[in-house]
């Protein structure tokens, strides 16, 4: 199967779907924090309600066979690669029926079908993953380029800067997103970081770099897909710094009252979903109508996705230790580094 | 015609099984630090950048925890990588990287991933390394569920057990011992894999058990000697794999001697020899005569002066001990 790389601008159709999309996250992350209240959602639960531009605008521009790899935040990513809401609804529920199975739960989900290659719960962890993704795709002499999300915070995590030396070394068919919320849970950036910017840490290897509005869907996505263009095309790394905020606190346990008030409104202000409505609307390519139409049918999705979430059966308990190792040598039910006869 | 197999070292074991798996397997690749034009710090891979190219056998920058991310990502792609980190010291840079992510990814994530990757490394002590170079790390990579956990002792078993690590779909920690790379042995052929979780009988014996991997199972063997001098007959066995673990064969010899000692070159505290003892203390309660006998390094960060770094490592003598002990003898006697 051969994939063509989205434009940088997209047509009327994209734009629709891009704002579904970005709809369908708000939604959806909104029902996650409704069933973390009522208790049906353990552990962490980080939502992304803000960073939809961020999320849409990156995905929209890359092919659909292109490696992604996210952080614990990454609901949104798996919706915007296409997972089916449902199965990401039953993961965050601990179900047999979510997309791994209840193994991960909120901040490990995968859809390998989609080229989605995880979230994962260590800040900067699974940027060397995405390198090595890269190194695959060029050892095979592929043409996908791997994209890595990852926040302001992990960018100051030492292997970040080792995976920019050696995508810079290499020239590794990677695009390394920083998703700049500007806050490392509760930390602001002027806490955490010598500099204010981020991108300039992977211009020091070599590896182009540079800032868009992460509130700006099409910025976003035009950004991307020039950086996209330079991996596959030019076979050269790049880094693209998106400047955006997050509307709730780090993950539900965090009551998010470090941060001024006039501060979060002064974003709110530019609620990605507001602002590229103005744009549908102002442009003729959606009418109120068919927004509240779409925005009815997404409700539906996500009411339905819950649903099937609530009803699903739990994991069997024989499952406990199934599937630990790809080649196991036992079948022992509750996991053993014993063989038994 | 020679009248039996040829003997090649430790060190050119495995070469033979990189090469071999190599030529096999084009998905195949080494990476690490210095393995390439440098031959490998302790010339494992040489002549390998030769044979397979830049592209196959990759001189890395000093990034363990990187590159062991990037063998782990190559290795989610469906290639098959053989890390290589100079030394299990460095290891410690990269537990986040082999904990979090290598061990879990094909659990966490529902099986839609797996891991089949090595990481070769050498431990243990001995050359006056001193604290931060001379590590054994078993117990704590053992510690880990999704990991396997693989520790030759002899040329034979470094060759067919890298080879089946290689071929492993999961993530292996290959620790070889710095000790053995010179060590000489007979060596199976292009098919002969050792497969893991077979323990073996290295001599066998009567009297009691002494259990020893990597480079302590030539410590048993050369207290094994001693003791036979002294009327002791002792048998030796090699678990060769503690992830997984072959406990049958071991519990069948100590029900057979009654008597047990577990050797192990690191810490006491939690570790190999402890974990191999209360697998015994369970399977084998009612055949003990005496409690069993834990040889290990000193509990101490190791020490540079060579008679203090002796003194911390086990040495045959110890063993004998150990031996004496859980036999109700007093040394010598």
């Amino acid at each position: 199967m051969t994939h063509t790389a989205p434009a940088a601008q997209p047509d009327h159709d994209g734009m629709r779907a891009m704002f579904r999309a970005m709809t369908l996250i708000r939604r959806f992350e909104e029902r996650a924090s409704d069933e973390y209240m009522a208790g049906r959602i353990g552990g962490f639960l980080h939502l992304a309600i803000g960073e939809e531009a961020a999320i849409v605008g990156t995905v929209s521009a890359l092919r659909p066979d292109d490696p992604l790899t996210s952080t614990y935040r990454e609901h949104g990513q798996a919706l915007a690669r296409g997972s089916d809401p449902r199965a990401i609804m039953a993961e965050l529920l601990g179900r047999a029926t979510g997309l791994c199975g209840g193994r991960g739960g909120s901040m490990h989900l995968m859809d390998r079908d989609r080229s989605f290659y995880g979230g994962y719960g260590i800040v900067g962890g699974a940027v060397p993953l995405a390198l090595g993704l890269a190194w695959a795709t060029r050892y095979r002499g592929g043409d996908q380029v791997s994209v890595t999300m990852f926040g302001e915070g992990a960018a100051n995590q030492g292997v970040v800067s080792e995976c920019f030396n050696m995508a810079g070394l290499w020239d590794l068919p990677i695009v390394f997103l920083i998703l700049n919320n500007q806050y490392g849970m509760g930390t602001p950036v002027e806490r955490a970081a010598a500099a204010e910017d981020f991108y300039p840490r992977a211009a020091a290897y070599d590896i182009e770099s540079w800032k868009v509005d992460g509130m700006d869907v099409l910025a976003v996505r035009g950004a991307v897909a020039e950086a996209a263009r330079l991996a596959r095309d030019e076979r050269r790394p790049a880094c693209v710094e998106l400047l955006a905020y997050r509307y709730r606190g780090h993950s539900m346990s965090d009551p998010d009252t470090v941060r001024a008030t006039e501060e979060k409104e002064r974003w709110r202000a530019r609620d990605p979903l507001v602002t590229f409505e103005r744009v549908l609307l102002g442009e003729g390519i959606m009418d109120a109508e068919a927004i509240a139409a779409m925005q009815a049918e997404i409700d539906d999705v996500v009411a339905d996705a819950a649903a099937f979430a609530e009803e699903s059966p739990e994991v069997p308990a024989d499952q406990l230790a199934r599937g630990v190792y790809a080649q196991p040598w036992n079948d022992d039910a509750r996991g053993s580094a014993l063989v038994r006869p | 015609m020679s009248d039996g197999p040829a003997e090649v070292t430790y060190r050119d074991a495995l070469n033979q099984a990189l090469r071999e798996e190599m030529q096999r397997d084009d998905g195949v690749f080494l990476m690490g630090e210095d393995i390439g034009r440098f031959d490998g710090a302790f010339k494992v891979t040489r002549g390998l950048l030769d044979e397979f190219g830049e592209q196959r056998v990759v001189d890395t920058p000093i990034t363990e925890a990187g590159f062991t991310g990037l063998g782990i990502g190559a290795a989610m792609a469906g290639l098959r990588p053989v890390i290589e980190i100079m030394t299990v010291n460095f290891a410690l840079v990269a537990m986040d990287q082999i904990v979090s992510n290598a061990s879990k990814i094909h659990y966490m994530f529902g099986g839609q991933a797996t891991v089949p990757m090595v990481i070769r490394m050498p431990g243990g002590a001995g050359h006056q390394l001193s604290a931060q170079h001379s590590h054994s790390l078993e117990a704590m990579f053992t510690h880990v569920p999704g990991l396997k956990v693989v520790v030759p002792a002899t040329p034979e078993d470094a060759k067919g057990l890298l080879k089946t690590a290689i071929r492993d779909d999961d993530p292996v920690i290959f620790l070889e011992s710095e000790g053995l790379y010179g060590k000489k042995g007979p060596v199976g052929g292009e098919d002969d894999l050792v497969p893991f979780g077979q323990a073996v009988v290295r001599r066998p014996g009567r009297d009691c058990t002494v259990i020893a991997h990597s480079r302590m199972v030539w410590v048993a063997l050369a207290a094994a000697e001693d003791l036979a001098a002294q009327g002791i007959d002792v048998e030796v066995i090699d678990p060769r794999t503690f992830r997984p673990l072959d406990l049958d064969t071991l519990a069948e010899s100590v029900r057979r001697t009654s008597r047990a000692v577990v050797v192990d070159e690191g810490w006491p505290e939690c570790g190999i020899a402890a974990g191999v003892a209360t697998h015994l203390y369970e399977a084998c309660f009612d055949w003990l005569d005496a409690p069993i006998a834990r040889v290990n390094s000193a509990d101490v960060p190791m020490p540079y002066a060579r008679n203090l770094e002796q003194a911390a490592i086990p040495q045959a003598s110890d063993v004998v001990a150990a031996v004496h002990a859980a036999l109700g003898r007093e040394a010598g006697a």
